[in-house]
């Protein structure tokens, strides 16, 4: 089990509000991710579920229990932290044990779990080794796996893999998604990469300004974004907006088309754009062009040839083109 | 790129650094000198002095007319004790000030050292009175809360310096892996802060046993450390430089052994967090 309902929850600091206020269900065994812009209150909401912060207002449900003035020890949660939080002077083993001999648990079934866990996590040649020993990725793995020896009813996650390289990023990424499969058990994961947010997620949960913009699936939020803000954070590269006239000929304060929506032609289009960068990928070209209405950014094959100076034609799909109106919200 | 230092600049460098630690180590070494001589030759020039006939008589000598055992014991409880006491104190309160501060934790700070900044004896007369009328004078308990009260200050200080220097992360890790306060405090805040801790204990172990002023004016004979054992050699007989320089040494010995070997461990404390 591992359903969390917020009701109504808000964090105020002494000069600030952090969270003005907050409603949201997370399902038993859904993979959430909180993600935003950094500041807008993504890890307070996080730490507010943990109990590592108390809230100002509202209620934490977990599993039909209220838990908003309870320890984090009594949530039943374990969480994952971005600097991974290992306890330097026990060794891997004494790490992962470390939760069940605060839980008073004997020791066969502490060797017994520890071992499991390290099976599944690769660290079993690695138990006797303290974590200064340890490469990021095996310090993320004991941090897991600390986690997962518990058997909590959710885990958090707070931007755990971003002390990682990015190739250890990818591999981590999968790792964690894999886990989830495995486990079926609730995972929040705080984020600032919407990369890590569109690939990892049954839920995204938008915030911005300690408010939820959007909460949806990730081609849910792709397709259908509901404002000017979540349309701007989902998707790399970015989605482009275009205001004015050529707006307005939409009917509309601002249209937004992503990067794929845009027809390119050589010869013929909408809009004529001059090439000034083009970010050759392999199986695909980004072509960052200045255009009549502005700034762009095109996705073309990877075989296109593009070249600096060169003049290209851009026309929007009209069926996949987004408008926004005066307040920034969808129309 | 490291800094380039010319061979004759360092070998001055190093004469300096010699010479300094020499005169700041002189005071000590002609005292241990003077306690080998006898009455007559203590008092020469130090030449003479050192030509004269060396000799264990002045040990022997002050063996005979004190009680340094007594002393030496004293000394070691006082110094030991409020050290313990001083710890079980501060580290919970270094723990409070440094993962969960309040809005007046700094002035509170400021406050405890500016207790250091008194000279202690502007609080002599009513220290003395209070001794008297709890029967504390003259007494090991008395004591033993005195110098934990006088150096609770500078130990919540140097605990709580080293306290801040723990990534708070991991303490909340440990709470959510459902460590009680106790638990949180033993299993992870101490292990991991025992340099720090290392070094308060030794520090504080190092003042109290040199603490002389408030053993001088409260204790007379039963709980009187080394500190008095060494200025009952300044009497009013006259001063006996023999005598007084091997009841110094005798009482400068065990702290100086101590300082000797923990320094490395002293040297790691007090430069722990200078860099990450």
């Amino acid at each position: 089990m591992g359903k969390i309902v917020l009701k109504n929850v808000s964090k105020s600091f002494i000069a600030a509000t952090i969270i003005p206020n907050i409603d949201l269900t997370i399902e038993d065994g859904e993979f959430v991710v909180f993600v935003g812009p950094s500041g807008c209150g993504k890890s307070t909401l996080l730490r507010l579920i943990a109990g590592l912060e108390d809230t100002s207002g509202g209620t934490i449900n977990i599993d039909g229990r209220d838990v908003t003035g309870e320890a984090p020890a009594k949530r039943r949660l374990a969480m994952v932290f971005q600097s991974y939080a290992l306890y330097p002077h026990m060794t891997v083993a004494q790490n992962i044990a470390f939760p069940l001999k605060m839980a008073g648990e004997s020791k066969d079934v502490i060797d017994r779990k520890v071992k499991a866990a390290a099976a599944t996590l690769n660290l079993a040649n690695y138990l006797e080794r303290r974590p200064g020993q340890l490469s990021g990725g095996q310090r993320q793995r004991v941090a897991i796996g600390r986690a997962i020896v518990r058997q909590p009813s959710a885990f958090l996650f707070d931007e755990p893999l971003s002390n990682l390289d990015a190739a250890l990023r990818g591999t981590m990424r999968l790792e964690i998604c894999e886990l989830h499969q495995q486990l079926k058990t609730t995972m929040i994961y705080v984020t600032h990469d919407q990369v890590e947010a569109m690939t990892m997620a049954d839920k995204i949960v938008v915030l911005n300004a300690g408010n939820i913009e959007q909460v949806g699936s990730p081609m849910e939020l792709y397709n259908k974004p509901r404002n000017l803000f979540v349309a701007a954070f989902i998707g790399s590269p970015k989605m482009n907006f275009i205001g004015g006239a050529a707006a307005a000929g939409y009917g509309a304060q601002t249209i937004g088309v992503r990067p794929e929506h845009l027809n390119i032609s050589k010869t013929e289009g909408q809009w004529r754009a001059t090439v000034g960068v083009a970010e050759h990928l392999g199986s695909d070209t980004f072509i960052h062009v200045q255009s009549d209405v502005g700034a762009l950014t095109a996705r073309a094959d990877g075989e296109f040839d593009a070249q600096h100076g060169d003049t290209i034609y851009l026309t929007p799909e009209r069926s996949k083109m987004h408008r926004f109106d005066a307040n920034q919200g969808i129309i | 790129m490291a800094r380039q230092i010319k061979g004759s600049a360092k070998a001055g460098n190093t004469l300096i650094a010699w010479v300094i630690g020499f005169v700041i180590f002189f005071p000590i070494l002609w005292t241990i000198l003077m306690s080998f001589h006898g009455e007559g030759d203590a008092i020469k020039s130090p030449l003479p002095m050192l030509a004269s006939p060396w000799t264990f008589d002045s040990y022997g000598e002050v063996q005979a007319r004190s009680n340094y055992s007594l002393h030496f014991f004293n000394s070691v409880v006082i110094s030991l004790g409020s050290t313990v006491l001083a710890l079980i104190i501060a580290i919970p309160a270094a723990w409070a000030m440094a993962f969960v501060p309040g809005r007046r934790t700094k002035d509170l700070l400021m406050w405890m050292l500016s207790t250091k900044m008194m000279p202690a004896v502007g609080v002599l007369i009513p220290m003395y009175l209070g001794f008297k009328a709890l029967g504390l004078l003259d007494t090991l308990t008395g004591l033993v809360m005195l110098m934990t009260l006088a150096n609770l200050p500078l130990v919540v200080w140097m605990l709580y310096t080293y306290f801040k220097e723990i990534p708070g992360e991991i303490l909340e890790a440990c709470r959510m892996d459902g460590a009680s306060l106790r638990s949180e405090i033993t299993h992870i805040l101490v292990p991991l802060a025992v340099p720090g801790i290392a070094s308060t204990l030794l520090l504080n172990v190092i003042l109290a046993w040199n603490e002389a002023f408030w053993t001088l004016q409260l204790t007379s004979s039963k709980a009187a450390p080394l500190t008095q054992f060494i200025a009952s050699y300044s009497s009013p007989e006259g001063l006996f430089y023999a005598k007084l320089s091997a009841a110094s040494t005798m009482a400068i010995a065990p702290i100086l052994i101590l300082g000797w070997f923990s320094q490395k461990q002293l040297v790691r404390g007090l430069t722990f967090g200078a860099v990450k």
